[in-house]
């Protein structure tokens, strides 16, 4: 009885309907619930890198504090309007897939390996309260040991003094290379400096920085057990400081104040 | 109500019938969660309550599943509940679901579950199912648990991210067994689980496959003709 077409066709039909009511049903009902947490997790992340977090208050009253601008990475200009777009919905990594919002990266020069950047992006300004630059928030990217490292590192507003250094997504190996989310590493990297002269020398070294160290100011402790990782975060600062990264900016920002 | 059968159908598969240490079902995801105890545990959680109402599901429709789709009816049962899970994790507990990413899904493929439906929920009632689910569940939870507080104590010298044993690059003293951290290492804890349950329960030691025939050389070598 229970072997008749009819009846396994019957059956088949009953558990997809039953099972796809179910599943869209519980997609659609969670997914303001998702995006919220989504938006919250990286907003908490910039308040965090921006030092101004506070976990008892309203995520979002307190994200009011940073201004938001789109920044055209040609020309180091900041934009508060960029082609109808929503600021707080542009999404600079999505438009890294079209290829008239973003361009390749050459090769020689893509030492992040991330291999489009976007035009436009979205950076982020703490202001005090005469309304100079306290802090810049700055989303930065590169490739690790397993996966892309997303993240946010925020700068003083001489342009080169870091003040902290975030991640949002990675895959790097718990415990190895995920200790990029070790606060104790990530402290260290408060006062460190970017440039030296006009070149990006901060790197993250192999080992422990030594006492005494006269260069010490441009050098980070390793991850130990997680080389590449490391390299990987060394090539992202020199990647996004670069010409093709920041540097246009800070020159366009110097030339304002 | 038999309530003695329904009581050996949850615990028997906590050691006894172990799925993981005895039928080495479901390796893949006590490989692949266990470096973080509290990723771990919610980890069980999905996979207990994903066991648990398949099997209640499948059990309760099993006299009308043709048995020609049988696998394919099990799995788009088994892969909604798991989609209801995953989804229900990114809304409450993001940033765990962060972390388990791919894995929540990868519950679909887990063996336990697809074992259980095909060899317990198609013949048996409904509630007993749900209780063979739950057992099993627990069962591959134990063995999780285990694993990962090891790998997560002598690994990253921390218990659910707290600091136990302080580390040498935090100032501490104990220096972390770094291939502790890597999913290798609970091969090798999951090995020496074995060990431990079969010689105290040497019931679940297996046969031999085929015996070793004794010495097939000579110890005398002098003694061999030896073709060149």
């Amino acid at each position: 009885m229970n072997e008749s077409i009819t009846k396994t066709i019957g059956v088949a039909f009953a558990v997809c309907l039953i099972c796809s009511l179910v599943v869209s049903t519980s997609a659609v009902s969670l997914r303001d619930l998702q995006k919220e947490n989504k938006l919250n997790d990286k907003r908490i992340k910039i308040l965090q890198v921006a030092d101004i977090y506070n976990p008892d208050q309203s995520i979002s009253e307190q994200f009011s504090q940073l201004e938001s601008k789109f920044l055209d990475f040609n020309t180091g200009m900041i934009m508060s309007e960029f082609n109808n777009y929503n600021i707080d919905e542009y999404d600079q990594i999505l438009v890294t897939k079209d290829p008239n919002l973003s361009s390749k990266i050459p090769q020689s020069e893509d030492i992040a390996i991330i291999k489009n950047r976007e035009n436009v992006g979205k950076i982020y300004f703490l202001r005090d309260q005469m309304g100079k630059i306290d802090k810049l928030i700055l989303p930065i990217r590169g490739y690790g040991l397993w996966g892309t490292l997303y993240g946010y590192i925020s700068i003083e507003d001489d342009f080169n003094t870091v003040s902290g250094i975030e991640f949002y997504e990675h895959k790097e190996t718990p415990g190895l290379g995920a200790e990029v989310d070790n606060p104790k590493w990530k402290s260290q990297w408060k006062g460190k400096k970017i440039y030296q002269g006009n070149q990006v020398t901060l790197e993250v070294i192999k080992g422990k920085v030594e006492k005494g160290d006269k260069e010490a100011v441009y050098k980070v402790d390793g991850l130990s057990g997680a080389t590449i990782t490391s390299r990987g975060v060394t090539n992202m600062v020199a990647y996004w400081f670069s010409e093709s990264g920041y540097s246009n900016l800070f020159k366009e920002l110097d030339y304002e104040s | 109500m038999n309530l003695k059968r329904h009581r050996e159908v949850v615990l028997n598969p906590l050691i006894k019938e172990n799925p993981i240490t005895l039928q080495i079902l479901g390796i893949c995801s006590a490989l692949a969660v266990t470096n973080n105890l509290s990723v771990t545990l919610v980890m069980c959680v999905a996979v207990i309550s994903v066991i648990s109402f398949s099997n209640l599901f499948i059990s309760l429709i099993r006299n009308y599943i043709p048995s020609s789709i049988r696998i394919i009816v099990q799995m788009t049962i088994i892969a909604s509940l798991v989609i209801v899970v995953d989804e229900l994790l990114k809304a409450y507990d993001y940033e765990t679901s962060k972390k388990l990413s791919v894995f929540v899904g990868l519950i679909i493929t887990n063996c336990i579950v697809m074992g259980r439906a095909e060899a317990f929920a198609m013949k048996e009632k409904p509630l007993l199912s749900f209780l063979d689910g739950l057992g099993n569940g627990i069962g591959y939870s134990i063995i999780l648990i285990a694993v990962a507080t090891i790998r997560e104590l002598f690994g990253a010298g921390t218990l659910f991210g707290y600091e136990i044993l302080p580390l040498i690059s935090n100032g501490g003293w104990y220096m972390g067994n770094n291939l502790l951290l890597l999913p290798p290492s609970s091969f090798i804890i999951i090995g020496l689980f074995i060990w431990l349950i079969r010689s105290v329960k040497t019931e679940q030691v297996e046969e031999d496959d085929f015996e070793l025939s004794e010495h097939s050389t000579s110890p005398d070598l002098t003694k061999r003709e030896i073709n060149v």
